[in-house]
C-alpha cells in the first residue's frame, strides 16, 4: 500500500520534471507586459514558430508596468509595453531598449442606442472628468452619461489620460472601472448611455464608434496624424538583444511581422 | 510468540509513520498561514510607514496616479454589500434550513439538499456573469439618479444568492443538532409546529445559528470576482444620489478585495505596497469573523449539551 502510493509519488515527480526538460533543448523567448500588446504578440510568436521549428515563444501577460518591471529585472526576454516608457522608468533601467513594433489608436465608443456620432477632443475631455453629466450638453438626447474606464495604472488609460487631459484632470470618481478592454466593450454595449474607450483592436459592431473632431477612427487617418488618440506599442529588451530574440524582432520590424499587426487592426510603423 | 511481536512492531511502526505524516500536514497548514501573512505584512510594511495607518483607514481618496491612498470608501463598499447580502440571504437560508430540518420529508429534502450543495458549487466566476447579463439590466430599471445597474444592490443580489449554501446548511445542522426532547416537550404542551420552531428550535439553535451568519460574511467579505464584475469598482464613498436613504444601494462601489484584483497588475513601487496594506486590512477583517465563529460554535456546542 505504501510503496503504492511511493511509486505514484515518484512517477509524478518524474513526469513533471521531465517535461520542462524537453522543452530546455530548444531555444525558448518569454514575453511578458502589456495585455494590449499580448493578443498582437502572441499571433507574431505563433507565426514565428511556424517558420524556426524548435523555437517557443511565451506570451504572458500583466500589464505594461510589470512588463517594464520584468524586463528590467531581467526576468524575461522581451517586456512589453502599450505606451511610452517614463523618464522614471528608463532612470530606473538604463540598460532597457525600446522598440517600437507597431502604433495602436484608442478609439472613444458609446452604446448602439446613442445618435450622437461625432464629439471634439474637449467635449470628451470634460466628460471624462465629469464636468459634463448628460447627451444634451454635446447635443445628444436627455440622458445621463455613464462613464467606463479602465483602473488607475492600465496602459490604455495612461495613455488615454495623456493625450486627452493635457492638464492633470482626472476621470471622474463616478466612472464605471473595468480591468480589461474586453470588459469595457461589454459594459458600454450593454449599459444605455455609456461612454468608454478601447484600443483599435477590440472594435466591433457591437458599440458605436465616435469620430473625434470629425476625424472617423480609422487606421488611415491614425498613420496621416489626422485622429489625435494614437500610442506606441512597445518591446523592450534588457541591453542588446540575443540573436534569437533580435532574429524575432527583425521579423516584427520587417514587411511580414507589420503586416501580421495591420491585419489585426494595428497601425504599422512603416507608414 | 515471535511471529505475533515481529506482527505488532510492525503495526506499531506504521503507525508511527503515519502519525508523523499526519503531523507534518498539520503543521504545514500552519506554516502556511503564517508565512502568507507574515509575506503580505511585510511587503505592506513600507506602506503603513510611508501613507500611515490612520490615513490608510480614514482617506477617502484613492488615486495612486497622485499618491493618494485611502480605503475608507472601499472598506464602505465592503461593508455595505456584505449588509445587503445579509439582509437579502439570510431570510432566505434560514427558512431554507428550517425547512430543511424540520418540515422536509426524506424525499424532498434528498431533492433540496444535493441543489443547496450544488449551488455552493458554482465558480463564482459564473454567477458575476450572471449578475452582469442579467441582474445588472434589471436593476438598471429601477428610476433612480445616476443608476446604471452597476453598483451596491446588483453586488448584494449576487452576493445573497452565494452565501446562502453556507448559511443554509450550517444552520440546519445546528437546528438538527437540538434534542428531540425539546419537540417533544413543547407539541406535548400543546404548541403548534411553528410555535415550537419559533419559540423552542430556534432559541435553543442561536448560537449554530449565529455561527452560520458570521460564516457566510466571511465568504462575503471575501468574494472577488463576482463583485468586480457587478459592483463597478468605481472609487468613491457609496452616496444616495436621490435623497432617499435606501438609494445608496444603488450606488456604485468598490470592495477591499476587488481593489487588489482590478490594480495589482499595474501596480509598482508605493502602489503595490498600498495594495498589500489593502490585504492585511482584509486578512484582519477575516480574522476576527473567523474568531467570532469560533467562538460562537464552542457555545452552541456547550448550551446543546
Amino acid at each position: 500500500m505504501k510503496s503504492k502510493l511511493l511509486e505514484v509519488v515518484v512517477l509524478a515527480a518524474a513526469v513533471s520534471l521531465g517535461a520542462p526538460a524537453a522543452i530546455a533543448q530548444d531555444e525558448e523567448i518569454t514575453i511578458v507586459g502589456s495585455t494590449t500588446v499580448q493578443p498582437l504578440a502572441e499571433l507574431l510568436g505563433g507565426a514565428w514558430e511556424a517558420m524556426n521549428p524548435g523555437v517557443t515563444v511565451t506570451v504572458s501577460g500583466g500589464g505594461s508596468s510589470v512588463g517594464v518591471t520584468t524586463i528590467g529585472a531581467g526576468n524575461c526576454d522581451i517586456g512589453t509595453a502599450s505606451r511610452e516608457i517614463t523618464t522614471a522608468e528608463m532612470s530606473r533601467y538604463p540598460n532597457l531598449r525600446v522598440f517600437t513594433i507597431a502604433k495602436d489608436g484608442i478609439a472613444i465608443i458609446t452604446n448602439q442606442d446613442n445618435p450622437l456620432s461625432n464629439l471634439s477632443s474637449a467635449q470628451v475631455r470634460d466628460i471624462f472628468t465629469g464636468d459634463i453629466s448628460n447627451w444634451s450638453e454635446v447635443g445628444g438626447p436627455d440622458e445621463g452619461i455613464v462613464v467606463v474606464s479602465r483602473e488607475e495604472g492600465s496602459g490604455t488609460r495612461t495613455a488615454f489620460e495623456e493625450l486627452v487631459f493635457a492638464s492633470s484632470a482626472i476621470i471622474t470618481g463616478l466612472a464605471i472601472l473595468q480591468p480589461s478592454n474586453g470588459a469595457v466593450m461589454t459594459t458600454v454595449s450593454t449599459t444605455p448611455g455609456s461612454i468608454g474607450y478601447v484600443s483599435f483592436g477590440y472594435l466591433n459592431d457591437s458599440v458605436r464608434v465616435l469620430s473625434i473632431n470629425g476625424v472617423v477612427p480609422t487606421a488611415a487617418n491614425a498613420v496621416a496624424g489626422r485622429y489625435p488618440i494614437v500610442r506606441p506599442l512597445e518591446m523592450l529588451t534588457n541591453g542588446d538583444p540575443s540573436p534569437a530574440v533580435q532574429a524575432f524582432l527583425d521579423f516584427i520590424l520587417g514587411s511580414e511581422g507589420q503586416a501580421i499587426a495591420v491585419d489585426e487592426g494595428y497601425l504599422s510603423i512603416s507608414e | 510468540m515471535s511471529i505475533r511481536k515481529a506482527g505488532m512492531t510492525r503495526k506499531h511502526l506504521s503507525d508511527l509513520v503515519m502519525k508523523s505524516i499526519f503531523r507534518i500536514s498539520a503543521f504545514a497548514s500552519v506554516a502556511i498561514v503564517v508565512l502568507i501573512g507574515l509575506f503580505i505584512l511585510r511587503e505592506a510594511l513600507p506602506a503603513f510607514r510611508e501613507i500611515g495607518v490612520w490615513k490608510l483607514l480614514t482617506g477617502t481618496e484613492w488615486r495612486p496616479g497622485q499618491n493618494l491612498f485611502g480605503l475608507l470608501s472601499m472598506i464602505a463598499g465592503s461593508g455595505l454589500v456584505t449588509l445587503g447580502a445579509i439582509v437579502l440571504g439570510l431570510p432566505l437560508a434560514l427558512g431554507c434550513g428550517i425547512f430543511m430540518a424540520e418540515i422536509a420529508p426524506a424525499w424532498i429534502r434528498g431533492i433540496v439538499k444535493p441543489s443547496i450543495e450544488l449551488l455552493a458549487g458554482i465558480p463564482s466566476v459564473i454567477f458575476g456573469l450572471f449578475g452582469m447579463v442579467v441582474l445588472v439590466p434589471l436593476v438598471r430599471g429601477i428610476d433612480y439618479p445616476g443608476n446604471a445597474g452597476f453598483g451596491l444592490l446588483s453586488a448584494s443580489i449576487v452576493l445573497a444568492v452565494m452565501i446562502l449554501p453556507t448559511i443554509a446548511s450550517v444552520s440546519e445542522v445546528a437546528i438538527r443538532s437540538v434534542p428531540d426532547e425539546y419537540r417533544q416537550g413543547a407539541l406535548a404542551l400543546g404548541s403548534t409546529r411553528w410555535e415550537t420552531i419559533r419559540k423552542v428550535i430556534l432559541p435553543a439553535a442561536r448560537s449554530g445559528i449565529l455561527s452560520a451568519v458570521v460564516l457566510g460574511l466571511g465568504r462575503a467579505v471575501g468574494e472577488t470576482i463576482a463583485m468586480i464584475m457587478v459592483i463597478g469598482n468605481s472609487v468613491m464613498m457609496p452616496t444616495a444620489a436621490g435623497g432617499d436613504p435606501l438609494g445608496i444601494f444603488l450606488s456604485r462601489a468598490r470592495t477591499l478585495t476587488g481593489n487588489i484584483a482590478v490594480e495589482m497588475n499595474y501596480a509598482t513601487g508605493l502602489h503595490s505596497q498600498a495594495l498589500f496594506a489593502t490585504g492585511v486590512i482584509l486578512f484582519l477583517l477575516i480574522m476576527v469573523i473567523n474568531s467570532t465563529a469560533r467562538a460562537l460554535m464552542a457555545r452552541s456546542m456547550g448550551s446543546s449539551r
